[in-house]
Parts: structure tokens; sequence; C-alpha cells
């Protein structure tokens, strides 16, 4: 029925497990996709929407590796928004709204294309473990399947349990069955594992809302797109979202199911996301707010259901729907489905090195929600990384690990593995030291090569990436070298109420004044003459824009960079016996003895290691 | 460097004294130790009970070195957390040279410098401010840089910085809300607020900074020129100064015209007198270099003794006025401490004009004071003093206010510094938070080089414990 061994079987075929398998076959691995409903490929169980602050360049970075997230994004979705625009480019994060059934379609499709990838609909139950080698997995069936390599991406359903107000049933989601077996088979193999929460808003019907009462929010007026490559296009069409907002009289109708709460009544035991809290527990824990924000979003293009961002809990379906008919635009509200809570098994990622392997089970690989994340980004990413790490161990090649300032998927696997987490872990642009150099707008020059240079990228991938550098670049040198006379520089500089220039000087210089931007500079004849030579398109001018406005911060935070790249190559010996090192503190010794920290650059990022202790780690190591 | 090994080194300071200490530390410390000495009641050193004294002799052979007090340490109760033997022996240089070769050819490594304080602090004995302020302890000649140190030593120094980090954090956290939640119902952070927190950041980072110069200052003698013509009396009044004190002399010879630096201490404070000549214009070359050196002292320096012959005073009055004024428009920041020598020689009438010109001369500004003394016979040198304490500003000390005193801490504020002022520059530019972000970071960094770790999940907590966020 099976191939006898597979190079790699993906488990669990959500965000990370399909990322995970397309990395993988593309590579050249024989790969196996096992999932326990293939209906339900890329769900997005959660809101409709791929994308949005620190989670756009996410899926950029996922698009510049060669991952399926970015082109799906968009080629299903029905309204983009670049957000943060106000603010510097590094802050710059695409999103879309997406149609959750095409999405899925979408991947399913995609799936079907890539070559290497076999399919099988079933539960994993188990893992075969031989001396600490992973050789295969078992089904609820009591098929054995053989491989080298298993990725487990398991989300919510490793004994998922579904909270709604005092009932509570087992499940993976809403109308899914929970997976079990796997959670024992890892702790007797003496793995920690954990619980988590998380939870979901009600899906209500759109012909029951009234949109008149609520605040518009359209799509931007100039749609871009996530993926780099010309296969996609941006939207022509875009469905608006809207907005509406609780009430102190929708708070005290909420505080009313609050002892039938399993929040508060001491049935959810396990923690959930403090940035991605419940209604119930917005009004609880900031109870000066009077009202909070309530953002309506379509399910798709043809569906009539809507997804109420913002109203996620697991009160009573009763106390939730008298609630939401409170709100403005709800009074004739008609539910889909209610919102629940959720619990799941989930494994500390300190027990993970960089290329996301277990360090207990060699070949044994975690992506997403098993690792204690959230999101559908965060898990595509690391789904991606597990699946070429696979590939490339089963290969006997060196692995694929990105640095803090690379990407924010190194930020993303360093933070997991390194520090642990205690609420599942969305990535935010703060986490990231070097936000400045991991922007939406340069994932390709900083990923494409590497992923190409390991056979996942194309090479039609790497071309567009190339001529994009190409043009940028030489436009960046033109402003350099080309000089611009004071009475074409200061009509412009009038305008923006900019101070005059005296003489003749290169246009770079008054490019770099911050109230000066590209659309200024377009009006300078030479440059708009320029552009039309080389037919520059929207990305190139914006590279270039990006590159001469904020030259100084770029170069700033490389510099920055780095210092932290040389602690990263001081390399501590594996094992290293920390108890000789009596100086540590004794929580810096328990956390370094559990983590083992490859460099000493890690070891500084544990929680609990101090300066103190560094500079002891430092001397031992000898500098 | 290792550190498995047993070491040996003199722990007090070189030269002859009365006494002098030798510390052996290491594993081997027990062993060396009993091998080397031989105890009056016939006791084995090493087999003692920790923090025993045992009277005794260092024995070669049959060859006594010396009779002397072992003291036993064991491990982790010692200085260096290791087993330590302590040998007190006569100060003389021989004996201690004796001893420790004797410890050499029993397997003990000499210490590098400052080795044992390494040692104390890689077995947690102490951290690394801790560490620092011990060598500065040890290097600390007066009484009021030895408080310093010890104030430091106690952890008292970083409370100061610790407020602003946290200020600067919460502000940093308001920074990142914006960023990381721009599009939720979030208070933004106010810009207003921030430009005054960044100026209180300022000025005491300001304060701070300069309070290393008191601080190095306290540890290495505030610098004192005197000018005055070669037979005015300035090496009486530095021995009168000198004889009272007892302070220690260290002469370093100066380049043309004999400069010569003394440093002496006076009410816990040390101060350095750099003699320097005259002033007065001149057409001779020779002078005038010496002039020229003058003038560089004085820059030097944060008082200036002007010294003259009280006699010269009544003669030639108003030359010597002008000369003082100059000195004034010229160091407007420098204290000026006028003395009219030889008091004895003049007669009473005169000293109660000279007074009264002198008087005037006080008056002038709170930097200024004037004094009539005998040198010789002491008479008025303890005026002299009072006046000179009175200037140095030790109020800082004395308040307990934070001084920086550690160079380390003094590079981190400076740099800590350098971004307060981009961040500054930032808001004036109107510039987006994520890039004001750049250098709130680089300065919390700073920070966290004093006071301990900075994390960005300290950002985070901080935004979630205080905000509403989230869909």
């Amino acid at each position: 029925m099976f191939e006898n061994e597979y190079d790699v079987i993906v488990v669990g075929a959500g965000h990370a497990g399909s990322e995970a398998a397309a990395a993988a076959a593309n590579m050249g691995s024989k790969t196996l996709l096992v999932t326990m409903n293939l209906q339900n490929i890329g769900q997005m169980s959660c809101n409709p929407a791929m994308g949005g602050i620190a989670k756009g360049q996410i899926v950029r970075e996922i698009d510049a590796l060669g991952g399926y997230s970015g082109i799906i994004s968009d080629k299903t979705a029905i309204q983009f928004k670049m957000l943060n625009k106000s603010k510097g480019p590094a802050m710059w994060s695409p999103r879309v709204q997406s149609d959750r059934m095409r999405f899925s379609e979408m991947w399913r499709l995609m799936l079907e294309q890539t070559p290497n990838l076999d399919f099988y609909q079933e539960m994993v139950t188990g893992i075969i473990v031989e001396g600490d080698h992973v050789v295969g997995v078992t089904t609820s069936l009591g098929l054995e399947i053989r491989a080298k390599s298993v990725v487990l991406t398991n989300g919510t359903f490793l004994n998922g349990l579904i909270h709604i107000g005092e009932k509570q049933f087992g499940g993976g989601r809403a109308g899914e069955k929970a997976a079990t077996g796997i959670t024992k088979d890892l702790v007797d193999l003496g793995f920690d594992s954990g619980r988590m929460k998380t939870g979901t808003p009600p899906r209500v019907d759109g012909r029951s809302l009234d949109f008149s009462k609520m605040i518009i929010q359209p799509g931007d007026e100039d749609p871009q797109k996530f993926s780099y490559l010309d296969s996609t296009q941006p939207l022509k069409e875009q469905l608006a979202c809207h907005m509406s907002y609780t009430s102190s009289e929708v708070h005290d109708l909420l505080r009313e199911g609050f002892d039938r709460s399993p929040m508060f009544n001491g049935r959810i035991k396990s923690i959930g996301p403090r940035y991605c809290p419940s209604i119930e527990d917005k009004i609880h824990r900031f109870a000066d707010k009077d009202r909070h924000q309530l953002f309506v979003e379509p399910e798709g293009w043809n569906t009539v259901e809507y997804y109420v961002n913002g109203f996620s809990t697991s009160l009573p379906e009763d106390v939730q729907f008298k609630a939401l008919k409170e709100c403005d635009g709800f009074e004739n509200v008609k539910f889909f489905r209610p919102g629940y809570a959720i619990e799941y098994d989930y494994f500390p990622p300190t027990q993970l090195m960089h290329t996301l392997e277990t360090k207990l089970v060699d070949g044994l690989y975690f992506a997403g929600q098993i690792n204690g994340t959230t999101g559908y980004e965060e898990a595509a990413s690391q789904g991606l990384m597990a699946g070429m790490n696979a590939h490339l161990k089963v290969n006997e090649k060196e692995p694929f690990i990105l640095k803090r300032n690379e990407a924010y998927i190194g930020v993303l696997i360093d933070d997991l593995i390194t520090k642990g987490t205690e609420e599942p872990y969305r990535m935010f642009t703060s986490r990231a030291e070097y936000r400045t150099l991991l922007r939406q707008d340069n994932a390709d020059f900083r990923l494409t090569p590497k992923s190409f240079e390991l056979g996942l990228a194309s090479e039609e991938r790497l071309k567009t990436m190339e001529r994009k550098k190409e043009s940028s670049d030489a436009f960046v040198s033109f402003f350099r070298e080309t000089s611009i006379a004071p009475e074409e520089a200061n009509a412009i500089l009038e305008e923006k109420k900019s101070a005059p220039v005296k003489q003749s000087d290169k246009m770079f210089k008054m490019f770099s004044r911050p109230e000066i931007t590209m659309e200024d500079m377009m009006k300078v004849e030479s440059v708009s003459a320029y552009i039309e030579e080389h037919d520059l398109d929207q990305e190139v001018l914006q590279q270039a824009e990006i590159q001469i406005k904020y030259a100084g911060y770029i170069e700033k935070e490389k510099n920055n960079a780095d210092k932290l790249n040389r602690l990263e190559g001081i390399k501590i010996p594996t094992n290293f016996d920390y108890t000789k090192l009596k100086s540590l503190s004794f929580e810096a010794m328990e956390k370094l003895k559990a983590i083992q920290p490859a460099t000493v650059s890690q070891a500084s990022r544990i929680s609990g290691v101090s300066p103190n202790d560094i500079s002891v780690l430092l001397v031992y190591m000898g500098r | 460097m290792t550190n498995n090994d047993t070491i040996v080194a003199l722990a007090t300071p070189a030269g002859a004294g009365a006494i002098a200490v030798i510390r052996i530390s290491g594993p081997e410390a027990l062993t060396i130790g009993s091998s080397m000495f031989q105890s009056v009641s016939g006791k084995v050193l090493g087999e003692q009970p920790s923090h025993t004294v045992h009277l005794g002799h260092v024995k070669e052979d049959q060859r006594i070195i010396d009779e002397v007090l072992a003291t036993v340490f064991k491990d982790p109760h010692s200085y260096t957390g290791e087993d330590v033997i302590e040998f007190s022996c006569h100060g003389s240089s021989y004996i201690q040279q004796e001893i420790i070769q004797y410890a050499l050819r029993k397997g003990c490594r000499m210490a590098q410098p400052g080795e044992f304080t390494l040692r104390a602090f890689l077995h947690g004995k102490m951290d690394l401010s801790q560490a620092e302020a011990v060598a500065d302890l040890i290097s600390s000649d007066s009484e009021a840089s030895h408080q310093l140190a010890i104030q430091q030593m106690r952890g008292g120094f970083s409370s100061e910085i610790k407020q602003l980090r946290e200020q600067l954090l919460n502000f940093a956290s308001l920074i990142e809300l914006e960023l990381d939640f721009a599009e939720e119902d979030v208070e933004f952070a106010n810009r207003d607020d921030f430009q005054k927190l960044i100026s209180r950041i300022r000025n005491v980072l300001k304060r701070l900074i300069d309070s290393f110069a008191t601080g190095n200052v306290l540890k290495n003698g505030i610098p004192v020129a005197i000018v005055g013509e070669p037979n005015v009396g300035k090496s009486t009044l530095l021995n009168a100064l000198l004889n009272e004190e007892r302070a220690i002399v260290s002469d370093i010879a100066g380049t043309t015209r004999d400069t010569i630096e003394d440093e002496i201490t006076i009410g816990g404070i040390g101060f350095r007198f750099i003699d320097t000549a005259g002033i007065r214009d001149t057409s001779d070359v020779i002078e005038g270099l010496g002039i020229q050196k003058t003038y560089e002292k004085m820059e030097q320096a944060q008082v200036v003794v002007f010294l003259l012959e009280a006699s010269n005073f009544i003669n030639q009055e108003d030359a010597l006025k002008v000369e003082i004024r100059k000195i004034h428009e010229k160091y407007p920041q420098k204290a000026i401490l006028v003395i009219a020598n030889k008091a004895d020689l003049i007669s009473e009438g005169e000293k109660v004009k000279i007074q009264n010109e002198l008087n005037v001369i006080s008056g002038e500004s709170e930097k200024s004071r004037a004094l009539l003394l005998t040198a010789k016979t002491g008479e008025g040198v303890e005026e002299l003093k009072n006046s000179l304490l009175d200037f140095v500003n030790t109020g800082a000390l004395r308040n307990n206010e934070t001084i920086v005193t550690n160079s380390r801490h003094y590079d981190a504020l400076i740099k800590a510094l350098e971004e307060i002022d981009k961040v500054q520059q930032g808001i004036d530019n109107k510039l987006s938070g994520d890039l004001l972000a750049i250098d709130i970071r680089q300065a919390l960094y700073h920070f966290g080089e004093i006071t301990g770790e900075i994390s960005n999940d300290e950002l985070l907590g901080n935004i979630f414990a205080n905000f509403c966020i989230g869909k």
C-alpha cells in the first residue's frame, strides 16, 4: 500500500504540515502527507486572514524561500491592506482577508501538483522509534509506515478539548475529532508535555447583520501582494470589512455568564495568549474600558458567513448570543456557530534544536502549534524549515538555520528553542532586534539565494530577484551620481517647505531629506526619464527609495547585528558541564543545563542568564 | 589561564613593612601550606578547622625561614572560594621573597595581578562590579575614595540607573505598542511626555557622567597648581602641609623649570600640588617657556594657589591685582586661592592693610579666597586647609548621591547619552516610532550593561500587563 520507506512523513496537513510536505517533496524527498481528513488541508481554524504586522513579513519570507503560503494567499485573497504605512518601511506589513474555502482548496490543488508527494487519510496514533532514531509511524488501523524522518504538525488536535460554557467535549476543531496516542508515545520517550489554550469567536450569518450601523473598512486603493513571483496578480476587486463596538450593556450581559465560564470557574487551567484575549478576559482585566472593537470579516467571495473578530469567547452559547445582539448592527444576528475555547497538548520547544529536530529522537521534527506557537504564518514557516531540514538530514547535508538578523523565521525559532514559551507564541516586530533589516520588501534578497542554493527556490525565483536587485541598485547609483541644479531642486523643496539649496548637488542628498519622497523626485525630469527608459516597476521604485532614505538606519542595524555575531562565533561544546562553573547563578546553571545553547550568544538570550553569567562563560571559553 | 592550579602571591603591599601576608590559594593550598609549615604544637596545618590561626615556623628542611602565624580557610569559605593558607610573616622583602620562592618550589604558580579576585568572581563570591570595586579599593589611598569603593562594593551604585531604565522601558513599550498593535484601539505614546522624559534622562546622565570626574578626583587627588616665584616659599608651604598630615609624598620630576607634584591628604581627600613658575609678562625667553608651562598646569588644575610674599603685596599691589584678575578671566571656572606668605616679616599695621585688600579679593566671587599666613611657623596653615576643603565639591559624596567611579560604567553612560541624544534628534525631526526605537533600544542596552539584562520580552510583558490588546 505504501512505499517501503519514505524519506519524510508529515503528520498533519494544516499550515505547518502542508508547507513541510511541499518543501521536502520539492527538494526531492519521497514524502507522505498523512492527515485525519484530506478535505481539510490548509484549514484556517480561526480568522480568515493571512499576514498582518510581523506576520506579513513572515509570509513574504516563506514565499522568498519557495513555500506556498504567499502564492495561495494571493490567489484566494478578497482584500489587501498594507498595514503601518505611516511608519518606516520596516513596519510595513501586508495582510489579506482570505476566502476560507478557496484557501483550503488551493492548498489541496497545489499539493496535488507537487512531485514526490503521496497522500493518506488516517489518524496517526503513534511513532516508531528504534534506538534513538525515528523510523516511522503507526495509524489507528494498526498500519506501520516506515520513514527516515517524521515531521509532527498536530496543531490543536493532540488530546484537544473544546469548551463552550459548562459543556466540554473532545475535538481538534469544531466538528472534528481529537487525536490521541501520540502524546503518550512521546512522554514515554521522555518528552515533557504541557497544555495550552486558545479560543475563537462566533461565526454569523451576514444576511442578519445591518452593516449601515457599522464603520466600513475597505481594502487599499492600490493593493499589492505577497508573492515575489509574477504568477500572482494584485486584486482588482475587493470586499470590505466592517467595524463595530461592544458597549457597557454588552459587558454587563457577558458578566452574567461569568459563573458558567470555563475561564473563570477553573475548568480551563492552561494558559491562553495574552495578546489574543477572549472578550470575557478583556472586560475582566480592563474593567475601566467601556467598549472594545469588533471587526466583522467576510469569509469569502460567495459565502454569507462572517467572522466576528474580537469576540473570542468560551461563555455559554446563550450568553454569547444575547450579548452580541446588543452590539451595533447585530440586533438581528443569527449564529452559524458559537465561539469556543480549546485546550491541547504541546511540547515545550526548548526540547528542539535550531533545525526543529528534537534533541531526544533523531529524525523527529516538530512544527507549528505542537511547539506552543499560534498563527498560520508562524506554523507555516516552521513547517517549511522542518521540511527542509528533514530533507537535508536524510541526504546528509548541512542543516539550514536562519539567524536572528536574517529573518523573522530565525527570530521565531531561536526564541522558541532558547526561551521556550509559557503562552501561545505569536510573532511581533518588537521580538526582532534588527527589524530594520527584516523588511517585507527585501525578504527575497535575504532568503531566495540561500534557498536556491539548497534546491528549493526555483531558478525563476532567483532570476526575478536578481533583476529586481540589479535595477534597484542601478537606480540608487543614478541618484548618487546625478546632480541637480538649484533651480530645479528648489521648486520641489519649496513645495515641501524644505530649506532651499544654493548650489548644484547630487540628487541623493536632496532625496535623503525626510520630507522628500520618490513622488517628489519623480518630478525631476532626469528621474522620470530614467524610470521610463528602464521601465522600472513599483517594486523597484520602492526598493530604491528605502535604500536611499533609510541607508543610515540600515547601516546602523547592520553594525549592531555584527556585534551580536561576534558572540555568535563563540561556540559552547555540546554537553558542556555547567556544574563546574560555581560562579553561575543557580537559575542560570539550571537553564543552561536544560537548554544547552550552541553559542554564548544564544546563552545570553536565555531568561535568567545575566550579563554576569555571560562574563563567567566568556572567561571560561577563554575570551 | 587555568583555574585548577594553586597560586601564591604577596597579599599586602609590596615593599618592607612591619608584617606581610603571603596567600596561597587553590586545590593544593592545604597540602602545600602544611608541607611548608611546622606548628609549635606539632599540629598538621591542613587538618585544622577553617578560620583558625596557628603559630609556627616556615621551614625548609632544617632551615627556618621565619616565625609566622598561619591562617586556614577552607573551600568555599575563603576570599577566593578555594582552600586558602595565609602566612603572616615579618615584613622584610627578603623574607617575603624567600617564602614565596619556597611556595613556588613546592608547586605553586605565581598569581597574576588580580587573580585572587578573578577566582573570587569565578567562584561566585562577588559579582562583576564588586570585583571592580575591590580593584579600586586596593588602589585607593585616601579615605574618601575608600568610602566610594566600599559604597560600590555593597551594590549601592545602580539604583539611579535602574530607575531611568525602567522609565525608558515603559516608554519604549508605548512605542512598541504603537508599532505592533497599530490597528487596534490603543493609546498612543504622548510625544510631549516623551520629550520630558528624554530631557530628564539626559540631565541625570550628564550629572552621572560629570560625577565621574569627581569620582576620579577622589580617587586620584584634586590637582592644585601653585603659582608663585621661586623664592616665595612654596616648599616651605608644602612642608607645612605635609608635616601635620604625615602624608606620603611622591616626587615626579617635571620638565623645563622643574614642575614638581606632591600628593597630600587633607581631611580624607587627596590633593595633588603642582608647582609652577609665575606668569608675569616677560621678555626673557626661558622664563617665557616657563610661563607657557604655568598656563598648561593651571589648565589641568581645579584649584589655583597664587602664592606671593606679603611684603611684595604692599610694594606691587596693583601689578599683583592685575595678575590675579588675568587668571580669573582666563579660568572663570577655577577656584583661586591667593596667599600672602611670610606674614611674620611685616608689621601689624601692614597686616591689617593687606588683610583688607585680601578680603576684597575674597569677596569678588565664590570661587576666590585670600589668606595671610606664615608657612615657616605654620600660622594660618589650618585656615588654608579649610579653604581648600571648602572649594572641593564633595557635596555629592556627603549626600550619598551616586558617583560613578567605574570606567566601564562611565563608558556605558557615555554611550547611553549618545543614543539618548540621537533619540532627541529623532523627536525633533518627527521620526517615526520604529526608527526612534532603534536608538531607544541601544540606550536601554547600555543601561542594561550596568544594571543587568535587557530583553525584548520585557517590552512585551509590559505591554500585555498594561494594555488591552488583541482582537
